[in-house]
């Protein structure tokens, strides 16, 4: 009978954990991803670009650094599902989605600043990812940070 | 389509900035050259599953992004800036981003 529990919990908790992974972890990332897409429909009409140069025409009366950054992590199913598809070698869709969803987070946060200044472009935007490490003894999930920095201008006439 | 890493082209001027266009990709190799490349720690040298690996990742990225630009409509991406992650072991983000524009001959 004994032998019996333990071979259930055993067997058990990964399961468990890879089903509330899956279901939770689904969940929050459709969840996220509506909201995504909605608050970008906001920042629809700032533009952003990596360009350095301001167009010559452009007339600027404001510009300032703006950031945002998320850290994200993935969940129990998805890493599970990453460490399948090591074995097997091509593309891991689920850290794929984790990392667009991060990257998407960091750069609403940085138009939520410019927006607050009344900008309407975000020039020189970049990029830095960074792996902030796993939990659980690195044996959980794996966690990233992207941070998005750029400058945003209030443009007043580009005539 | 005219992809640079330069903020010009020269000879051409942008016409229109069509905005950020980005593509990422994260990819593994399977568990043999995981393990060839254990072997290759041995002795050195060049791990040639894993360039192979990062070089097929970085054209898919490449390619995504050159999607999204000619959705918008661009005939070019400038400013293009390459950025690489470990998210965990043996698998590799690339993520590249650019400006799309519109480029065209100047007018005299």
């Amino acid at each position: 009978m004994e032998d019996l529990i333990a071979a259930v919990v055993s067997l058990g908790t990964p399961l468990g954990l890879l089903l509330l992974g899956y279901y939770v972890g689904s969940t929050t990332e459709k969840k996220h991803i509506r909201s995504l897409e909605q608050r970008e429909a906001q920042h629809a009409r700032i533009i952003r670009s990596t360009l350095r140069r301001v167009p010559a025409n452009w007339r600027v009366s404001q510009a300032a650094l703006v950031n945002g950054q998320a850290v994200i992590a993935s969940d129990y199913f998805k890493m599970f599902a990453a460490k399948l598809r090591n074995f097997f070698g091509g593309e891991v869709r689920s850290l794929e989605t984790l990392m667009d969803r991060a990257r998407r987070e960091a750069t609403l946060r940085m138009l939520d600043e410019a927006a607050a200044m009344g900008a309407n472009a975000v020039w020189n935007v970049r990029y830095e990812t960074s792996t902030v490490g796993r939990g659980m003894g690195g044996k959980g999930a794996a966690m990233a940070e992207v941070y998005a920095y750029g400058t945003a201008l209030r443009v007043e006439s580009n005539r | 389509m005219i992809v640079v890493n330069t903020e010009t082209v020269p000879g051409l001027v942008i016409r229109e900035v069509k905005g950020l266009v980005q593509g990422n990709t994260i990819r593994a190799k399977h568990v043999g050259k995981d393990i060839m490349a254990g072997f290759k720690n041995l002795v050195g040298g060049e791990l040639q599953g894993y360039t192979e690996l990062l070089t097929e990742s970085r054209r898919e990225a490449m390619s995504r992004m050159l999607a999204q630009a000619q959705q918008l409509g661009a005939n070019g991406v400038v400013n293009v800036r390459f950025s690489t992650s470990s998210i965990t072991q043996g698998a590799a983000e690339l993520y590249v981003y650019g400006t799309a524009v519109v480029l065209a001959q100047p007018t005299a």
